[in-house]
């Protein structure tokens, strides 16, 4: 198997994917880029292709760009591991998390 | 491939600034009425103000679509007493909430007199406030003739804690019925119709940019406002707006004492473009601020974990029970019919809860209680207001799609387990610009409204003063001469703003905003004496002379968080300022200097001033209504009010 190139880049800010793309399903229309007030993302230098993460550690989980796209199941939210929720069925007991 | 390091490894090299780099290029722009901030009461301004007659141009450093606090929605339309279901006198309902000390009277009775037309206004533009899909028929607080949603909170007094003010019993309401003030709304759908009808009526847009300075009449500091200074965050384009007056829109600050620049969009509870920008340049400009001591104490988000989450006991969780880990009821408020709309419970309470806990009486964790709701009750919190409120729609949907069944689960709550000391979590206090009744701060041509003002309320307040202070704005700019701007000014705020992208090796902006956050948690916390704020003033003070000179950013985006950390060093200077000007504790502005221990002396229930004057700190006081009744000033102030505007 061919060795994949290593580079040197810092460490990975937390969280680094607040969302999760789909590129067959996302068309690259930018919408999300212009609704986020952060400017988490940044379009995709090839045009049609999904956004890329570049602030995610400066994203404010408001959800508005999962909530403004036309396009369902382009764009999903993804939680950071220490922010999902918890709920418990009342009849069972179970315990269950997001 | 979506992830910076995915395309470096793809293309081998990292991915080019996807904008146009424009930091030598200038734009100047004229226009009757300048608004600062594109969020609810910058939205506001602009449309009233443009439906005067004046050219208008706003400025707003996200997108206004969806930028500031209600970008993502709001669901409750709060103090509304003009609405037709109301039980009380708007102007009486706005004596009351100005009673609490520090309140802001003048916002307050504009609220309660305006906020009713706009909300009608915004009915106009597109918003949706009336189940008028028959959603949520047999819902507590549903008027079936006018279609909308009545909350339950606020039905008795205007508070959150059950006891923390005296029942009342209001002369317009003698029969003591539900008061009716707060009505529940779909706000997801506000901030775009905002912005729509901001293009409709020809406001200029200019989106993604920062504002940085005020410009002021022959850039001397106290004169005339006439313009501003901004660039683009990500083109780094330098933008003079020359203008006639000006409406301050950009909200508060979150971030001042928050160390950590990572996961903070948790901590902040407002987004991370919430940095002070608009005291940092008021105070700049010369104008007087107030209350600019209050610190508040950051109950949500703290410990990283948001408690929008929280299964009850908060913001849109209407209605829905507080239970142990074993189904035993805890005395925690529902937010609901049965305590009118109460969400934190009584000092004595919250003892017996924390007992409770301790003696394993309560078994941790709580759980909000949805499955014992009837089914309308739990439909209208679930989907409408959390559907609506916010942030939240996102969780909503997260949980919808795990499987989560409001009917039959119970949504787990954080209290306790996250922790319970917030006290490092602070957030400053809503101080903001002195006003007078046109919204106008001590700055000639200067307006303020929304979340900027000091004391400020909540979205359908800042929909209610932007919107006042639009008009106010326009009506002076139609009477007031050439705005004159100084070169030289401007050309000392270039220099300024552009210093970090002159470097390339220094101090990054996340480990200064750090610097900061520090200095105010040691120096301007729940210790505070003469010697520690000055020591405090000296840190910062230290931080701009020697670290701020050596500050670097790589591109537009990362100079905008860079100088929105110089306006959170000068915000921190002012909260000093302000603090060393109070000789007394109060409890009403979370403010206890160990020096000065009585709490709340008569001689220093007033509000505090501070501004800068020749580049000197100066200290002055105004006593704690200072605005008058509130009543005749109003109406002496707007006798050519128009109410709802007509199409
Ligand atoms: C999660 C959440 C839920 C809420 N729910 C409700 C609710 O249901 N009901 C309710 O009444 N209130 C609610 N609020 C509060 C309400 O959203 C705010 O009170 C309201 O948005 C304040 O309006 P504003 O215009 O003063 O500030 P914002 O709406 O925050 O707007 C300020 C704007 O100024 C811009 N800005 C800042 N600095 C600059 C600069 N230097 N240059 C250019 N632009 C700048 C910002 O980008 C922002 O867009 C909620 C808030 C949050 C965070
Ligand atoms: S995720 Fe949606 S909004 Fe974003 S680029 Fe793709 S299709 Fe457009
Ligand atoms: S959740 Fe909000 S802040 Fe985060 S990336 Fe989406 S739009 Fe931007």
């Amino acid at each position: 198997m061919a060795q994949e190139k290593v580079y040197a880049i810092p460490n990975i800010t937390t969280p680094n994917t607040p969302v999760i793309f789909n590129p067959d399903i996302c068309n690259g229309c930018n919408q999300c880029v212009e609704v986020c007030q952060i400017d988490v993302f940044i379009p995709n230098p090839e045009k049609g292709k999904p956004p890329i993460i570049l602030h995610p550690e400066e994203c404010w989980y408001c959800g508005c760009c999962v909530n403004d796209c036309r396009r369902p199941g382009a764009i999903t939210f993804n939680w950071p591991l220490q922010q999902r929720g918890y709920w418990k069925d009342k009849s069972t007991g179970k315990v269950f998390r997001a | 491939m979506t992830k910076w390091h995915d395309l470096l490894k793809e293309e081998g090299k990292p991915p080019d600034w996807p904008y146009p780099i424009r930091y030598e290029e200038e734009q100047e722009i004229e226009t009757d009425v300048l608004v600062i901030g594109g969020g609810i009461a910058g939205c506001w301004a602009a449309i009233s103000a443009a439906r005067k007659g004046a050219t208008v141009a706003l400025v707003e450093k996200g997108d206004t679509i969806r930028s500031g606090a209600g970008g993502p929605g709001c669901d409750h339309w709060c103090n509304v007493p003009a609405n037709p279901l109301s039980n009380v006198d708007p102007d009486e309902w706005a004596q009351h909430m100005a009673e609490s000390m520090y309140s802001n009277g003048i916002g307050t009775q504009i609220q309660c007199r305006e906020d009713y037309d706009a909300l009608l206004e915004m009915e106009q533009m597109g918003g949706k406030l009336r189940d008028t899909g028959d959603e949520y028929v047999g819902a507590q607080g549903r008027d079936e003739k006018t279609k909308f949603m009545i909350s339950p909170r606020y039905t008795r007094v205007h508070s959150y804690i059950p006891g923390s003010q005296k029942p009342r019993t209001f002369k317009s309401n003698p029969d003591q019925k539900l008061n009716n003030v707060v009505i529940r709304v779909w706000g997801t759908t506000f901030k775009p119709a905002l912005k729509k009808e901001c293009q409709r009526l020809g406001v200029k847009i200019y989106d993604r940019v920062m504002v940085t300075s005020l410009l002021t009449e022959g850039g001397i500091q106290g004169a005339r406002v006439v313009g501003v200074t901004g660039f683009n965050n990500r083109t780094g384009e330098f933008m003079v707006f020359k203008s006639k007056a000006a409406v301050l829109a950009a909200a508060g600050n979150f971030s001042l004492w928050m160390l950590n620049t990572e996961l903070a969009g948790y901590n902040t509870f407002r987004s991370r473009n919430s940095t002070g920008d608009g005291v940092a340049m008021a105070w700049r400009a010369g104008a007087a601020l107030t209350l600019m001591e209050r610190t508040g104490i950051m109950m949500l988000g703290t410990g990283y974990k948001h408690t929008w989450y929280g299964g009850a006991g908060d913001a849109s969780y209407e209605n829905v029970q507080l239970v142990d880990a074993n189904g035993k009821k805890l005395p925690w408020p529902t937010q609901g019919w049965a305590d009118a709309g109460a969400m934190r419970p009584t000092p004595e309470d919250m003892e017996k809860i924390s007992r409770g806990v301790q003696t394993g009486e309560y078994a941790l964790p709580f759980y909000g209680d949805f499955p014992a709701m009837p089914d309308i009750e739990r439909r209208a919190t679930w989907n409408l207001m959390l559907g609506e409120e916010s942030t939240t729609k996102i969780i909503i949907d997260t949980y919808n799609k795990a499987g989560f069944d409001p009917s039959k689960h119970l949504l787990q709550n954080y209290n306790f387990i996250e922790g319970t000391s917030p006290s490092q979590w602070r957030t400053a206090g809503g101080g903001g610009p002195v006003l007078d009744w046109d919204l106008k701060s001590t700055l000639d041509g200067l307006y303020v409204a929304g979340e900027q003002t000091f004391s400020a309320g909540d979205h359908s307040y800042a929909a209610a003063t932007g919107r006042y202070a639009g008009r106010k704005a326009a009506d002076y700019s139609q009477q007031v001469g050439e705005p004159k701007i100084s070169k030289e000014q401007v050309a000392l705020e270039k220099a300024r703003a552009y210093a970090p992208i002159k470097r390339s090796d220094g101090i990054e902006w996340k480990e200064l905003h750090a610097g900061i956050a520090r200095a105010m948690q040691y120096f301007c916390s729940e210790y505070k004496t003469e010697s520690l704020l000055n020591m405090g003033l000296d840190t910062l003070r230290d931080i701009e002379e020697n670290h701020v000179p050596r500050l670097y950013a790589l591109d537009p985006h990362k100079l905008m968080r860079s100088l929105e950390d110089l306006s959170l060093l000068t915000h921190g200077q002012i909260i000093l300022q302000a603090s060393l000007a109070r000789k007394a504790s109060s409890r009403m502005l979370n403010f206890f200097r160990i020096d000065h221990p009585e709490v709340d002396p008569p001689e220093w229930n007033k509000f505090v001033t501070v501004k800068l004057e020749n580049g000197k700190v100066k200290a002055g006081e105004l006593p704690l209504t200072y605005w008058g009744n509130l009543k005749d000033n109003y109406e002496a102030h707007n006798k050519d009010y128009q109410g709802v505007c007509k199409g």
